[in-house]
């Protein structure tokens, strides 16, 4: 059970989104910008960098329905989503990806961990200064939403079936699109 | 110095703000809502949990800054010290501290959050809100906390730079600039050079 009265049936941050929708405006639209907006680092990239993130956060909810966006994005390839999780070093992805994935595990840690080393990986391997700039700011982002959703003990059902199909729309719709499913919605007011 | 090239003369966050103004924007009105907006918590409590949890995640800068805002709100500064040294023995409500065991346990981890905390917590009268802002604040700070560090920003070690942003975050909030690129070298005198966020 929650730790506070959230809107019944709602999975995940939905809960808390729907409970406070002032604050959830601003979250969904950074993770817009970070994940879903056209960017050097395609979706798909974006998405394993923050499935990555949480799962070193444990946190179920977000490494399951990001992996899912990961993967609605990367041609339905479910088993690379997983290899990246367990070892993303051998998995199908860019020598560039992988020194990113390198900067976002320090971040995970604390953001000092991250070396002017790491920096010059990432750089070697063709990563520009804004690419470097999101895989920070998306791993400190996940560094929030993983605690926010576990730090209220949302309602995080175990089956993966139900984050499949909602991966692949928010995919295609992107985050700010979906969220108006379950925030309510301020009412026009008449001028 | 900074890990990627970052405006000159803009400490901690400001830098990655000026850099990336797409993201600074949900980032500063999140910021603006939680801590600044009317809210059952004083905006001074509220400023105390930001600056706690950025003491717990080492971050100079915004324990700093958000300390100075603290101290404008709270009308003194022993207060923001105590709390980052020991707050059961700080001058603050028994709710807060409640809150601040949440925060605390937030920032490791938010499965660290139990149910006997909580319960604490609605003992000394806390709301669900106040609850859900309270760990919303402590994990948006583990996110601002490792945006600052993880990209080397500038962080002067002169407390007196801080001041002025304190009172800019604690009259103003968090929607516009609290400081103009200051030129490093007379960083000591916080002398404002140029401003390049208008």
């Amino acid at each position: 059970m929650a730790h506070i009265t959230l809107p019944p049936g709602l999975q995940g941050i939905r809960g808390p989104m729907a409970f406070r929708p002032e604050t959830a405006k601003p979250l969904n639209e950074l993770v817009e910008v970070l994940l879903h907006a056209p960017n050097s680092l395609t979706p798909g990239e974006r998405e394993l960098i923050a499935t990555y993130v949480s799962y070193l956060n444990d946190c179920y909810f977000c490494q399951t329905v990001h992996g899912f966006i990961a993967s609605a994005h990367l041609d339905e390839d479910e088993e690379l989503v997983r290899r990246v999780k367990a070892d993303f070093q051998y998995a199908d992805i860019s020598p560039k990806l992988k020194t990113l994935l390198v900067i976002a595990g320090k971040v995970q840690r604390g953001g000092k961990h991250v070396t002017a080393a790491d920096v010059e990986q990432a750089r070697a391997a063709g990563a520009t200064d804004i690419e470097i700039h999101d895989t920070v700011l998306i791993a400190a982002a996940f560094c929030m939403y993983n605690r926010y959703v576990d730090g209220l003990a949302t309602w995080q059902p175990q089956e993966e079936d139900l984050y499949r199909e909602r991966g692949k729309r928010t995919a295609r719709e992107g985050y700010v699109t979906v969220s108006r499913d379950y925030i309510p919605q301020p009412t026009p007011t008449t001028v | 110095m900074a890990h990627i090239e970052l405006p000159q003369g803009l400490p901690g966050i400001s830098a990655g703000f000026a850099f990336r103004p797409e993201t600074a924007k949900p980032m500063r009105e999140l910021a603006h809502i939680l801590l600044h907006e009317p809210n059952s918590l004083e905006p001074g409590e509220r400023e105390l949990i930001a600056t706690y949890v950025s003491s717990l995640n080492e971050c100079y800068f915004c324990q700093t800054s958000h300390g100075a805002a603290a101290a404008c709100h709270l009308g003194e500064s022993a207060t923001v010290r105590q709390v980052a040294v020991d707050y059961t023995q700080a001058a603050i409500s028994e709710k807060l501290k409640s809150l601040l065991v949440i925060a605390a346990k937030v920032q490791q981890d938010g499965k660290k959050v139990t149910e006997s905390d909580v319960a604490a917590a609605r003992a000394q009268g806390a709301s669900d809100m106040e609850i859900h802002d309270t760990v919303l604040i402590a994990a948006a700070f583990c996110m601002y906390n490792r945006y600052v560090d993880g990209l080397g920003t500038w962080q002067p070690r002169d407390e007196a730079m801080y001041a002025p942003m304190g009172q800019h975050l604690a009259s103003h909030g968090y929607r516009t600039p609290s400081i103009q690129a200051v030129n490093p070298a007379s960083a000591g005198a916080a002398e404002k050079t140029e401003s390049i966020l208008a």
